[in-house]
């Protein structure tokens, strides 16, 4: 399905499932969030103990295991790993402290653009620029280096571990937090969410959505493709809230969101600059995780740790703003940036082109 | 002719690196890919800067392609 109409239709499902899954309980311009379900899920294994935000959200493991299976399917499924992998940790980590602070990974952003929210133009204004900050790096040599095969286990450990958390969610053991108020306590029957990730899995492994990826590649390389999935998220999206009665044109009064438009431009500029460089928005970490990209698996778990920080530490913003950790946690985050890309500048990348025959070669 | 050997690296860098050969030698490039994702990227790159592409799938490699680009 690698065709303009593929993407389109791609970014068309998630745009009306998204809303659907509000219909049917979860926060509104919250259908599906990267960012918010993997940190509702770490705070449901007690990794972080706000007690709003912990629930073990099918969503994602819904995404996963659909992209796993088609992946298997289509013989896409290939392990691999040892692309710098805890550089990836550090920077999905910082990617997370980036998308809490503006209250939603790039996927949100643009389903709260559906919804009318008028925050999240600071937000596509911010992550525009750190992706462009990103594509400066790029061009001047960025690499995490080359992945190696590993073993198929290896590979088969993340959909696996997905699984018993779908277990651990029916069984609901007394270990486990689930929210009683608050965003974590929001959400659509097991089953529908289940079925609504599963299905975006599937759709996104097939067409490589990312939301990174498409103002990327429209900038680098003049390449409209992947730019056109994010469009139509934000149409379907905003024709599906119309419909339903979700859709609210204001800064004021958004659901999960607050009205600080510097922050929430700095936010998203640290989660775009964050994904451009690990190549890959939250979204599409986890494809690529549920493909075998060991990588990405790091890259997750990651954000996960990102997610149990921002929460322990009080760097999360909240429906009241920023909080002050959360501002130096954010620009801490940008300091590491610039050190990991400008140390993982290959400086012979250029003079190797001008010699003219090999790149890349080993 | 440039050749340049992709294999292992993650999006968009197999893109990054055909662009870069072209800039060297813009009339033919032969690009070794190893994921169906970094195919269709390098592919749909040539053909929106206008190359005539063949490709052939690597025999004893899984989703391993060699891609060969011509200007048209």
């Amino acid at each position: 399905m690698d065709s303009k109409k593929g993407i389109i239709f791609t970014g068309a499902v998630i745009g009306i499932l998204a809303v659907v899954l509000v219909r049917f309980g979860n926060p509104v311009n919250m259908g599906i969030c990267i960012a918010c379900f993997i940190r509702d899920t770490t705070g449901a294994l007690g990794l972080h103990r706000a007690e709003v935000v912990q629930y073990i959200r099918p969503e994602i493991i819904g995404i996963i295991l659909g992209a796993f299976l088609i992946s298997l399917a289509k013989k896409e499924f290939d392990v691999r790993g040892g692309s710098s992998p805890f550089i990836r940790f550090i920077l999905g980590f910082v990617v997370m402290i980036g998308a809490l602070m503006f209250l939603g990974c790039p996927l949100r952003m643009v389903l709260r653009l559906g919804g009318g929210d008028l925050n999240a133009l600071f937000g596509l204004a911010g992550f525009a620029s750190g992706i462009v900050v990103g594509i400066i790096f790029l061009k001047n040599g960025f690499s995490l280096k080359r992945t190696y095969k590993l073993s198929q286990l290896e590979g088969y450990l993340f959909p696996l571990f997905n699984a018993g958390l779908f277990i651990l969610l029916l069984t609901a053991p007394a270990f486990i937090f689930f929210s009683s108020k608050g965003p974590g306590a929001g959400h659509a029957p097991v089953w529908i969410a289940l079925a609504a990730g599963l299905i975006v899995g599937v759709l996104v492994q097939r067409t490589r959505l990312c939301m990174v990826g498409g103002i990327r590649d429209a900038i680098l390389f003049k390449d409209t493709y992947l730019i056109l999935g994010f469009i139509s998220i934000i149409v379907f999206a905003s024709l599906g809230n119309l419909y339903f009665g979700f859709y609210k044109l204001s800064f004021a009064g958004q659901s999960v969101a607050h009205a600080d438009g510097v922050w929430n431009f700095l936010g998203m500029a640290l989660a775009g600059w964050g994904s451009v460089l690990l190549g890959g928005c939250p979204l599409r970490q986890l494809i690529l995780a549920a493909e075998g990209n060991v990588d990405s698996v790091i890259t997750v778990l990651g954000m996960s740790a990102g997610a149990a920080f921002a929460h322990n530490f009080s760097l999360a913003a909240s429906a009241q703003g920023p909080s002050p950790n959360g501002k130096i946690a954010v620009l801490i985050g940008f300091a590491l940036l610039l050190v990991i890309a400008y140390f993982n500048l290959e400086r012979d990348a250029k003079a190797t082109v001008q010699g003219g025959v090999k790149i890349g070669a080993n | 002719m440039a050749q340049i050997d992709t294999r292992g690296m993650s999006c968009p860098q197999p893109v990054l690196m055909t662009k870069k050969a072209l800039e060297v030698n813009s009339t033919e490039v032969t690009v070794l890919v190893d994921s169906k994702t970094a195919k269709s990227n390098v592919e749909r790159y040539l053909n929106l800067t206008g190359y005539t592409i063949n490709t052939v799938e690597l025999d004893g490699e899984t989703n391993t392609f060699e891609i060969s680009a011509k200007k048209k």
